[in-house]
This record gives C-alpha cells, sequence and structure tokens, in this order.
C-alpha cells in the first residue's frame, strides 16, 4: 500500500437502563420471563393506550450526561421515529430528536500511552423494541413484547477516535461510568449495552472525511475490535483500486469475520420525526440538576485516590478492584467488616479473579456477600482453618455464598490444635516411615516434607502446617 | 312524561327517589331504538344484554344507598372509538371491525362509576375524520330532524341518538368541532371541554394534541353534570390535568409543564416499581396572567353544576367579527344574532372584536390534526389486532393490502397528507409552521380573554346539509370547521347550544367558547341562554323535545 491513511471513527451506544419497570408503562423489566408476559396496552400498542414517562429513566439519564460532562438540556421533549416493522407494536418507536436531553459532553480515555478526549454529540432516551422469533419449520414469525418499551440512553460520539484501542478504550470508560452510577449493568454479550461504529478512513492529512460505513451487530469487544480492522482494511483496498466507499449500514459477521451491506443511503427511511404529543415536554429545573449531583457516587479516580489513603494495598490492586465498582463495593465492605484490607484484597486479586477466569465472568457478576468474605478471613486470621480449606472453602462462598462459619462446622474443618492428637499422628507417621526418618536424620531436608504431607493426610488436612512442621522437628530430633 | 324525553338529570332523580327503575328506563330506550334506529342509524353496537345485567346491578347499588350521584342508573351512549373492554370497539373502520378492547377508557370508567349504564356505542366519522359521519364503514347516521340530511360528524352517531331520544346523554370526542358541529346540526348541547380535563386514556386517538371528550346531551344541565363525573385527574395520560390545582394565573394546557417535585413522585429504590412521571403540573413559574380572575367564577377545579345560573349581567360577550362574514348563513346568522340580542337584553354587556388570525386556522388544523393522525394509525398494520387482508405475499405486501383494505378513502386521504407535512424536507415549511400558527391562536384568544368572559361563535357555517352532499368536495367539508377549528388549536372549552330552527326546519347551533378552565362561564351563559330561549318559546332545544322529531 503506497499511501498512509488515518482512520476516523464515532460510536452510537446504546445504554439499556437497569430501571425496575419499563421507560412508558409500569411492566417489569426483568430479563426473562414467558413471551409476553411482561406487557400491558401500553408496551404492545393497544389502540387508546397511553404512554407515561418513568421519571427514574430521566433521573439515570441525567446521571449519564452529567458524569460525561454534558449539557442538560432545561426543556426536552419526546419525539415519534415512524417506521413499519412487527417488533414495533405503534410503527413508531418513541425517541428524542429535537430536544435531547444532554448535549456537548465528553470522556477522558487512555489509549496509546496518552490521555485523550472523546466528545459526546447527544444523549437521548429512547424505548427499546421487541424482539422478533422466526419459526422457520412453521415459516411463521412471532414477536414478544417482553422487551418493547425497555428504557435505552443512546449516546452518540463525535467522530474522534481513531483505532480500535481507542474505542475500547472509549467503551470502557463509559461502561465503568455508567455501572459506578448504577444506570446500568452494560453486559455487551446479553445486549444491555450495544455500539454501533460510524468508521471512515482518509488519507493521512487529509481534511474532510471520507464517506462512512455504520457497522451494527457488534456483540464483544473482542467483535469490535476485528470487524473496525476488518472495515478499516476494507475501505483502503477500495480505495486502492480506484473505488468509492458508499454510506451504508453493514452487519457484521463475527463468526465469518467478515461484513455485509445491509442498507445503502439510497434507500435510507425518511422517519418523519415529530414531536410526540402524547407526552409532555420535561422540564429539568437546576434544582433536580443539583439533586442529581449530589447523589453521584465516587467515581474510579476519586476512590483510587482515596483508596492510596486510607488502605494499605498495591497501586496495581487498587486498580484492578476500582475498575469494577462492584468489586470495589465487595472489597470496601469486607474490609470494614474484617479489618483487614490486605487480605481481602489478596482473595480478590488471587482467588476471585482466578475463578473469575476460568468461568468467563465479568467483576459485575461476582455473586458473594462481604460478610461471608469476612468471616473467612477472620477463620483464617484466627487460626481456626489452614490456608489450603480456606481457598476451598473461598470456592464456595465464590459458588454459593455459604457462611463459611457454618460451611466449616459442618464439614469439620478447623484445624485440630490437640497436641495430644497430633503426637499420636506424628508418632504413627514416624513409625511407619523410617526410610524418610532415616533420610531426614542423614540431612536430607527435603524427606520432612513428605512426613509433613503424611501427617497432614492422617490428619484430614485439618492440621496447622506450620505446627506439624516445628513438632516434626522437635519429635526427630529429641528421638535421635 | 314518556322517558325517553326526559333529561339525564330528571331521569336520575326519578330514579334515585325510587319513581323509575333503572330496568325500566333502559326498556323504554331499547324500545325507542327498535323504533327509530332503523332510520337513525346512530349505533355500531347496542349492547342489549350487558345493559339489562348492568341495569340490575346498579340498580341494587343505588337500592343500597351505594350510589348516589345524579347520573347513577341513566343509560347513557358512547362514541365508539372510546375503548370499552369486551364490548367491539370499531371507530367506525373496517380496520376494527371486530376489535374488543381489553380495557375501557378512563371517561367511560368515570361514568360507570357513577352509575350510568352503558347501552351501546354510535356511530361515527371513520376514525373521527369526517363532518358527516358518512365516512363510517357501518353506513350514514341520519340528522332525526330530518333523515335526508346529515347529523354532523364526527360524533354525529351520540348526536343522532340523544336527538332520537334513543339515549338521554351520550359521549363524544371533538378534535376539531366534532362534538359541537353534530351537536349544533341536531338542536342538542355539546360541551368539549379545556384540553386535559377529561382523561384520554382510551381514546383511540386522531389528533392527540387536539382531541377532548365531552357530553352531549338535551340540555346545558346534563352536560354540566356529565362533565363533573366524566373530568378527573388521571395520571395514566401524561397530558391531564390536576384542574384543584390549577391557578387562573397558570391555566395554559399547552405550556411546558413540569415534573412534579412537591408530590413528591422522586423514586427511592427498593419501591417495587419505579413511580410513574404521571404527576405533572403546570409550571407554576412561568407565571402566564392570563385573564386576571373575574370576578365571575372564582374557584374552578371539578364543580360544573354550581355554575347553572341563569343570569348574565355583566357577562362580557366578545363576538369576533371574522366569525360573521362571508360564508355564514343568512338563516343561521340571523338566529345566533336573535340570541345574542337575547343575551344583550338580559343584562350582557357584548363587544365586537378583530380574531383575524383565525383564517389560517383550517390549514393549521388540517396540517396538525393529519399529522398525528398519520403517525397514530400506523399502528393498524393487521400483525395484532383488528382486520388483516385475506392474501398477500410477504410482510409489507401484508401491511399495504391490509390498510388498503381495512382504511377508507377520508382516512387515507389525512394519512397521506398527514405523512406529506411530515417528511424531510417539508416538515418545516407545513408542520412547523402549522405549530406557529397554533401558538398565534393561542396568543389571539389570550388577548380576547383579557377583555371578555366568553366569545360567541356559529357552530357551523350552515345548518345540516343533505346526505351526500359533502363528501362530493372534502375542501368544502373541511372549510365548514371554521367557526371549530381554533377552539382545539387553542385547547379551550366550548359548548354548542340550540338557538332555533331554520326555515327548512333544520336547528341552528351556537357555540360560546371560553378561556382555559373557565367551562363555567360558559355553562353559565349556555344555561342562561337556554332559559331565556325558553321562556321567549324560541323553537329549538328542549323545549321542542320530543315531537317535531322523526317522521
Amino acid at each position: 500500500m503506497a499511501r498512509r491513511y488515518d482512520t476516523v471513527i464515532g460510536l452510537e451506544v446504546h445504554v439499556e437502563l437497569a430501571t425496575k419497570t419499563k421507560i412508558f408503562c409500569s411492566c417489569s423489566t426483568e430479563f426473562g420471563g414467558a413471551p409476553n408476559s411482561h406487557t400491558c396496552p401500553v408496551c404492545t400498542g393497544m389502540p387508546g393506550a397511553l404512554p407515561v414517562l418513568n421519571r427514574q429513566v430521566v433521573e439515570y439519564a441525567l446521571a449519564i450526561g452529567l458524569a460525561a460532562n454534558c449539557e442538560i438540556s432545561r426543556v426536552c421533549k419526546f419525539d415519534r421515529k415512524n417506521y413499519f416493522y412487527p417488533d414495533n407494536p405503534q410503527n413508531y418507536q418513541i425517541s428524542q430528536l429535537y430536544l435531547p436531553i444532554a448535549a456537548n459532553g465528553f470522556v477522558e480515555i487512555e489509549a496509546g500511552g496518552g490521555k485523550k478526549r472523546v466528545r459526546i454529540h447527544e444523549m437521548h432516551m429512547e424505548e427499546d423494541a421487541g424482539k422478533l422469533i422466526h419459526d422457520e419449520w412453521d415459516d411463521t414469525s412471532l414477536v414478544d413484547f417482553n422487551r418493547s418499551g425497555v428504557p435505552l440512553v443512546e449516546i452518540v460520539s463525535e467522530p474522534d477516535m481513531c483505532s480500535a484501542e481507542e474505542v475500547i478504550a472509549y467503551l470502557e470508560k463509559l461502561r465503568m461510568i455508567i455501572q459506578y452510577l448504577g444506570a446500568s449493568d452494560c453486559k455487551l454479550e446479553e445486549g444491555s449495552m450495544r455500539a454501533d461504529v460510524n468508521l471512515s478512513v482518509r488519507e493521512a492529512g487529509a481534511e474532510s472525511l471520507g464517506t462512512r460505513t455504520e457497522m451494527k451487530n457488534l456483540n464483544s469487544f473482542k467483535a469490535i475490535a476485528r470487524a473496525i480492522e476488518a472495515e478499516r482494511m476494507r475501505q483502503i483496498e477500495l480505495l486502492e483500486a480506484g473505488k468509492e466507499v458508499i454510506q451504508e449500514t453493514r452487519r457484521w459477521d463475527d463468526n465469518k469475520e467478515v461484513s455485509f451491506a445491509m442498507r445503502s443511503k439510497e434507500d435510507a427511511q425518511d422517519y418523519r420525526y415529530f414531536p410526540d404529543p402524547d407526552l409532555v415536554p420535561i422540564v429539568i429545573s437546576d434544582q433536580w440538576i443539583e439533586q442529581i449531583r449530589a447523589r453521584q457516587p465516587e467515581f474510579r479516580t476519586e476512590k483510587l485516590e482515596r483508596y492510596r489513603r486510607v488502605f494499605d494495598i498495591p497501586q496495581y490492586d487498587a486498580e484492578i478492584i476500582t475498575a469494577s465498582k462492584h468489586m470495589a463495593d465487595i472489597f470496601e465492605a469486607a474490609s470494614a467488616i474484617c479489618g483487614k484490607p490486605k487480605k481481602v484484597s489478596n482473595w480478590l486479586m488471587v482467588e476471585t479473579l482466578r475463578l473469575l477466569k476460568e468461568r468467563n465472568m465479568e467483576p459485575e457478576e461476582i455473586a458473594f456477600s462481604p460478610e461471608n468474605l469476612a468471616k473467612l478471613v477472620e477463620l483464617t486470621e484466627g487460626k481456626a482453618i489452614n490456608s489450603s480449606v480456606a481457598k476451598d472453602v473461598f470456592e464456595r462462598i465464590f459458588l454459593e455464598d455459604v457462611d463459611p462459619v457454618v460451611y466449616v462446622d459442618e464439614h469439620g474443618l478447623r484445624m485440630v490444635h490437640d497436641e495430644g492428637e497430633l503426637e499420636g499422628a506424628l508418632k504413627c507417621v514416624i513409625r511407619e516411615n523410617p526410610q524418610a526418618v532415616f533420610d531426614y536424620r542423614s540431612g536430607k531436608e527435603k524427606a520432612l516434607g513428605a512426613l509433613v504431607g503424611q501427617t497432614m493426610k492422617a490428619m484430614k488436612g485439618k492440621a496447622d502446617p506450620g505446627l506439624v512442621n516445628r513438632k516434626l522437628r522437635e519429635m526427630l530430633s529429641a528421638d535421635k | 312524561m314518556d322517558i325517553t324525553s326526559m333529561t339525564a338529570v330528571e331521569l336520575g332523580k326519578s330514579i334515585k327517589e325510587g319513581k323509575l327503575s333503572v330496568a325500566e328506563v333502559v326498556s323504554a330506550f331499547l324500545r325507542r331504538m327498535d323504533m327509530v334506529e332503523k332510520d337513525v342509524r346512530g349505533f355500531v353496537t347496542i349492547d342489549r344484554e350487558g345493559v339489562l345485567l348492568r341495569a340490575k346491578e346498579v340498580q341494587k347499588l343505588i337500592d343500597e344507598g351505594k350510589l348516589k350521584g345524579p347520573l347513577a342508573g341513566v343509560p347513557v351512549a358512547v362514541k365508539d372509538n372510546l375503548c370499552t373492554k369486551g364490548l367491539r370497539t370499531t371507530c367506525g373502520s373496517k380496520i376494527l371491525e371486530d376489535f374488543k378492547p381489553a380495557f375501557t377508557a378512563e371517561a367511560v370508567r368515570n361514568l360507570e362509576k357513577a352509575g350510568a349504564v352503558i347501552i351501546g356505542k354510535t356511530n361515527m366519522d371513520e376514525f373521527a375524520m369526517g363532518s358527516t359521519t358518512e365516512t363510517s364503514f357501518f353506513g350514514a347516521a341520519r340528522n332525526p330532524w330530518n333523515l335526508e340530511h346529515v347529523p354532523g360528524g364526527s360524533s354525529g352517531g351520540s348526536c343522532a341518538a340523544v336527538a332520537a331520544c334513543e339515549c338521554p346523554f351520550a359521549l363524544g370526542t371533538d378534535t376539531g368541532g366534532s362534538i359541537r358541529q353534530p351537536s349544533s346540526f341536531c338542536g342538542v348541547v355539546g360541551l368539549k371541554p379545556t384540553y386535559g380535563t377529561v382523561s384520554r386514556y382510551g381514546l383511540i386517538a386522531y389528533g392527540s394534541s387536539l382531541d377532548q371528550i365531552g357530553p352531549i346531551a338535551k340540555d346545558v344541565t346534563d352536560c354540566a353534570a356529565a362533565l363533573e363525573v366524566l373530568a378527573s385527574y388521571d395520571s395514566k395520560d401524561s397530558t391531564s390535568i390536576d384542574r384543584s390545582r390549577v391557578s387562573a394565573f397558570s391555566a395554559r394546557p399547552d405550556r411546558g409543564v413540569s415534573l412534579d417535585e412537591e408530590s413528591g413522585l422522586s423514586l427511592s429504590e427498593g419501591h417495587a416499581f419505579d413511580r410513574g412521571v404521571s404527576g405533572v403540573s403546570l409550571d407554576e413559574e412561568s407565571g402566564l396572567s392570563l385573564s386576571e380572575g373575574h370576578a365571575l367564577d372564582g374557584g374552578e377545579g371539578y364543580d360544573f353544576m354550581s355554575a347553572l345560573v341563569n343570569d348574565v349581567r355583566g357577562m362580557r360577550i366578545g363576538i369576533p367579527r371574522d366569525y360573521f362574514g362571508d360564508g355564514l348563513d343568512r338563516e343561521v346568522k340571523e338566529r345566533i344574532l336573535a340570541a345574542i340580542k337575547a343575551l344583550k337584553d338580559r343584562g350582557a354587556m357584548v363587544e365586537e372584536f378583530d380574531l383575524s388570525l383565525v383564517r389560517y386556522a383550517i390549514p393549521a388544523y388540517y396540517v396538525i390534526a393529519s399529522a398525528e393522525a398519520s403517525s397514530n394509525l400506523s399502528r393498524f398494520d393487521g400483525v395484532k389486532y383488528g382486520y388483516r387482508a385475506g392474501e398477500y405475499e410477504g410482510l409489507h405486501n401484508m401491511y399495504k393490502r391490509t390498510r388498503q383494505e381495512g382504511f377508507g378513502a377520508e382516512v387515507k386521504r389525512r394519512i397521506m397528507l398527514g405523512s406529506f407535512v411530515l417528511s424531510s424536507g417539508y416538515y418545516d415549511a407545513y408542520y412547523l409552521k402549522a405549530l406557529k400558527v397554533k401558538a398565534l391562536i393561542k396568543e389571539a384568544f389570550d388577548r380576547a380573554f383579557a377583555r371578555f368572559d366568553v366569545i360567541i361563535a356559529p357552530a357551523a357555517p350552515t345548518t345540516a346539509p343533505k346526505l351526500g352532499e359533502s363528501l362530493r368536495d372534502p375542501i368544502k367539508m373541511y372549510l365548514g370547521d371554521i367557526y371549530t377549528v381554533s377552539v382545539n388549536l387553542a385547547g379551550l372549552p366550548g359548548i354548542s347550544v340550540p338557538v332555533g330552527t331554520d326555515s327548512k326546519g333544520l336547528p341552528v347551533g351556537m357555540q360560546f367558547i371560553g378561556n382555559c378552565f373557565e367551562e363555567n362561564k360558559i355553562i353559565r351563559a349556555a344555561f342562561s341562554l337556554e332559559q331565556t330561549l325558553a321562556d321567549m318559546g324560541v323553537k329549538g332545544g328542549k323545549a321542542l323535545w320530543p315531537e317535531g322529531m322523526i317522521r
């Protein structure tokens, strides 16, 4: 390739808000549920039904807007986006075009070793559509309206990114902000966060932007990275071959690692947006904004700073823990109970991360309670259980959130501190392993390990390995 | 006295006093229907079985003293664009020919709670689009005063049914005059309340920002009694207004409303459900001083019966010159001027004024209403309910054929018009401009109501035209809405009352228009006029019941 190209990327990110009820009715937003079980006349578009805005949606949108340094519209309105499709029961989507709730913000990302601002063009509230289920066997299509009316915010960035790395840094930053706010769980795989990538290329140094395409169906960070790379190359190859990039929407197939054209600008629909007359304009007062601002949580930067001052844990650990608000919450709560942040941090950094990775889980999915982790720390610190038992118990906590005190007692896992019982076991081991005893006494230090192991086995793991070690040395040297 | 010629309030009183049973009353109206309905065609559906069952239930509640209101036990007819659970609701359209709603409209529920018994669903122009009830898929309704003439529309079925004594009162809806104009044609009283007064929940929308539900009855008293029952704040309708919280200074339903901080709607997590942003209140801060609270009618709210006062002394009445020029039928004009003189003689202060902006009302109305309709009616697609074309190939063809076969010509015309004015590149020139006109018209009325308590206008340029005359020329039909649409654009209340008949014996109606939330002023004016005309022996209105109607 003779020429050098720059890539210009902007993102449209849809985030499903974590409200209990839908945006315009009081149906549950809970995932799952039998088809059409979370529906009512409003979210199925029955004649005569009317929408009533869920206040919590506005509050979450305001919180995200403020956290993303946006200007808040003091009067915002909902508009109807008209298009016919069976997943859309009214054949219009209630969204915002003319007066979105927030605009002109930015988030700061770190990529390529430097900091960079990605500007937010605007952010608006809207409703999700239902889901079509195609029964190929029967040649019919069914509609499930459970998702119809689930609240979304769409965050539209400026074309400020130039690589997959920056895109992912931006998405991770957005996700972290939103998770810290508790406004969404932002799971790409489950669709509670969806990103459409607008990408164009231009010859390095060129003034004007190239023709862009919009890529949809990107279900993971990896898919996004692959799609960006593939689209960048596709466009460059077109230009190198003297062809033109067509402005179109493309669908990414992550299995085949290629994209397909869905529709071009020429057959773009006219959505005939107009203000929804069923909804009144929302007036957002200074007072309301201040209330939301006052309720904003401590974000990661402030949290890191506090951890540095308050907790005696390595900076690296603090960064990992605070990358997830959920993990940080567990860390703080457990540390407050047991007073041993260093130990709590160790459990999170080693065992928790290991188990998460093994199970391909996100830190947000940690389901155990900080109380149980704190109890485990207390059990190990009080020498009630040894470290290998503790690891097993932790796994139970991680998987089932068991109470470690109850679990240890029920399974008789407490360390045996009765020296008489230990001595009996030691004598047995010494008697039954003359070769190892001989080796040790001959100066082979390694042989002691085998004897410790045998003793632990005889004690069913419940002995304190340190004590076993000490006692063995004592007995072996005394009997000499 | 014949039961069917009694007013709703008279019937309610007799039932309460035990002089009449609910079953007796209902049966009398059903018999009346048997006699006249084949000519009048005011109904799409008559709920013969349901109404008798309901009559028994209501009678029991009345006997137990649990239902005490003035409309307990009184039959009512409901326009067929108001959802009634389990009772088919067609909007006068093939596309909803067999549609049975899963819930009942809030306004109808309010009536039911007050003990009114629904006797049937009335005929209407398809989706309320029309001024004659001729666009109904179920055939045109007729004017009981002369069956060769239309009853007006779109609530023509409701007005014809009341005029023909098939029911004592009825519900209509009014988007551009659909209560007031047919009331005028049928010699009955029809009231269109301030936008936001009656919940639209369960009203199958035509033009959402203009639609209001209101009562149609034989006299002003019945309308006031019915409005007391119908009006309510409803958290299910975001445009519903809590009138008990409205001050005369902020009375402005079309303005930006703020989320209600005071009523404590802030959500605390841990609630079973997120609280809706339902408690919208008028923005107190915008401090729009309209009418500075006149001596007449202090507290408005939900009390309308107290406005039934036969006295107009000192009432300031404005007559827009623009409404009495070319285009107004000579006889209609004469009757109205005579009524105005009668009010003047009773001590009202009458003055002419300019309201020239209203000349833009018709185009603005048809742009806005059609735009909203094009979107509101898009849900009728054959997917979920209602008519679906029998044969089609694929989804888009199903949509097309269903809508092609399911909608009538006038509905299609307005969907096309509405889609056009919202199209990219035309939005600013049409829709946005129409919204600006709407705001200007509202301002013009604001200025007028700084000077007047009520404004008088004709309800229609002529008396009821003959069947078939109007549909040939839709533009002419649209122009017939000249005196009514401004009221909807400005969100104002209006009431049409009979003021006599023309030389053909057809009723002439006259309209009182009030400022927002000042229903009581127009009710008082209308009531006084009604009493005055009755004293004078002017034909029309109550004085004429029931003689003279139906061959």
